[in-house]
């Protein structure tokens, strides 16, 4: 009695674990397949450029309205921790090396995820419970390079810009906080920025964040819509999941990163 | 060329199962069948016979677990997926909700798989799209959007876009389903006419006794994952096959049980002094008149 109960214990967590490693090996196949299909959803740009602009515009103004408060917080709490070493001209450089190297890249990621990944999860989802993606099969089209590629590119190269947007309005908004409300000299909050920050070590480091962040998120939106149950309930647990697993997957990649380039 | 025989499709053997944690469940099991050329051919049985796994079997979206499912000749199964979209570039397949892409019109979900598949100018793939809208009655359609028509010209939306590229086989998953009279009427005229003018083979998967048996050349009924009956509607019609005639005549009495196998039904209420004492693996025989 007691052995079979440890028997299908045993069997119960194999399962599991097995489970798990399909799923991770599909996945891998499917993103392994989908930079194989780099050229030739390159080559038909006008599909990834409708994307762009489609998975752009979708979190533009989420992205912006947060960069700004983000902005006017960092502007506060900056300032609050500077003037104790009465260093407060340097203002300027601490909201453009945090937005740039740090937050920027990371909290686009994050709302990107809640924004266009669920939109891009839901939406493949649908198309397959919809039977659109067998029906485009039956026409011989393959639904990952018509479908999923050119959301995966347009997703890659959105993720930079509105980082980039983020990172812009953000410092715009540690202006307002720190030059119009606290009264720092304008003079030294940008000089100081334009002096401290360095285009290689840091602008390049966001970049480099949050393309693979772009990657990252952008991936999981679709691999979730794909592997979806093709049920209303389905495509709802797949949108959650999105969320879930960009999310953490973002936190983790970005210590991971951070820590690389720190040692470079 | 496969011409030799007069059948476009043809299965030899096919079993198909989906595995499960409790065995495979067999969906089709040893079935032999072939669809003439030029020829409506009705697949017909109950819920869940295994109708639309042929279709999908065909269109090679499933693999056999053994036997040969061959396309003009060729075994669908063993394809590798150039050459099985090759061979689907030769088939249509309309499914049962049209499956059209909702994010684009209806002038441009005719017109995918011409700019997928091939270089013409737009002015070519107008008038071709166009055309095609015009055999289903919607050329006056073409700007609206999937959510601004109904089911029935959803359907024939995605029958336009089934035979754009003039296939030789159209597979047709349910085309009367949720229609009105009127619609229902049209689209089995519509099947028919095609078949004819356009000289395809057509496969029609359907319940509607009625408008099925009038359109069809061939029907085959499936039962238990082989063929119960299969001839001209008359035949099938006239058929003294216990389970066809339960079919044919919508009994709910017949070898097709209405009671889906469980445990015994005095087990279940608690009448012990009946209860046979039976594993739960056996049907409930006892209902059958």
């Amino acid at each position: 009695m007691k052995a079979g109960f440890l028997l299908d214990w045993l069997a119960g967590i194999g399962l599991a674990v097995r489970d798990k490693l399909a799923e991770l090996g599909l996945a891998a196949r499917l993103f392994v397949r989908l930079f194989a299909l780099t050229l030739p959803t390159l080559r038909r740009f006008g599909l990834v450029r409708d994307q762009v602009f489609f998975l752009g515009n979708y979190s533009l103004a989420i992205i912006a309205v947060s960069g700004l408060f983000v902005g006017f917080v960092l502007g506060l709490q900056g300032y609050y921790t500077l003037q104790r070493y009465g260093s407060s001209e340097a203002l300027g450089l601490l909201v453009a090396l945090s937005l740039v190297r740090e937050l920027g890249p990371v909290i686009t990621a994050l709302l990107f995820a809640g924004r266009a990944g669920t939109a891009l999860t839901a939406e493949i989802g649908l198309m397959k419970a919809g039977e659109q993606l067998s029906a485009m099969e039956m026409m011989a089209v393959d639904p990952i390079r018509r479908i999923l590629a050119p959301r995966l590119w347009g997703g890659v190269i959105a993720m930079p810009l509105l980082a980039a947007v983020f990172s812009a309005v953000g410092i715009a908004g540690g202006w307002i906080v720190g030059v119009l409300m606290i009264g720092i000299d304008a003079g030294s909050f940008w000089s100081q920025m334009q002096g401290g920050v360095d285009v290689w070590r840091d602008v390049g480091n966001g970049v480099i964040k949050s393309v693979v962040f772009g990657v990252t998120v952008t991936f999981v939106a679709l691999y979730q819509g794909f592997q979806a149950q093709p049920t209303p309930e389905g495509v709802s647990r797949a949108t959650t999941r999105t969320v879930v697993v960009a999310s953490l997957a973002v936190l983790g990649l970005d210590f991971l990163l951070t820590a690389l380039m720190f040692s470079i | 060329m496969a011409d030799l025989t007069s059948s476009l499709v043809e299965f030899k053997q096919v079993t198909f199962a989906y595995p499960g944690a409790k065995g495979d469940r067999v969906i089709l099991k040893d079935l032999s069948l072939s669809v003439p050329r030029g020829k409506v051919t009705a697949l017909m049985g109950a819920s869940g016979g295994g109708k639309t796994t042929v279709l999908r079997l065909i269109g090679g979206q499933q693999k056999a677990s053994s036997g040969k499912v061959l396309f003009d000749g060729q075994d669908v199964s063993g394809m590798a997926q150039t050459a099985l979209y090759e061979a689907r570039r030769r088939m249509g397949m309309l499914f049962q909700f049209g499956a059209l892409f909702t994010d684009l019109s209806v002038f441009d979900n005719v017109a995918f798989p011409l700019r997928e598949h091939t270089d013409l100018s737009p002015a070519l793939i107008r008038d071709i799209v166009l055309m095609k809208l015009d055999a289903v009655g919607l050329r006056g359609a073409r700007e609206l959007m999937p959510s601004e028509i109904s089911g029935g010209m959803a359907r024939r939306v995605a029958l336009a876009r089934a035979i754009v590229l003039d296939p030789e086989l159209i597979m047709y998953d349910e085309p009367f389903a949720g229609l009105d009279p009127i619609s229902l009427g049209t689209a089995a005229q519509l099947i028919r006419q095609l078949n004819d003018t356009l000289g395809i083979t057509s496969i029609v998967v359907s319940h509607d006794l009625e408008e099925t048996f009038r359109i069809a050349d061939q029907v085959i009924i499936l039962a238990n994952g082989g063929i119960a009956a299969q001839g001209t509607p008359l035949e099938v019609m006239n058929s003294s096959d216990p389970l066809v005639h339960q079919f044919v005549n919508a009994l709910s009495e017949g070898p097709v049980e209405f009671h889906y196998p469980g445990p015994d039904a005095d087990t279940d209420f608690g009448l012990p002094g009946r209860a046979a004492r039976q594993p739960a693996s056996s049907p409930a025989k006892g209902d059958r008149s």
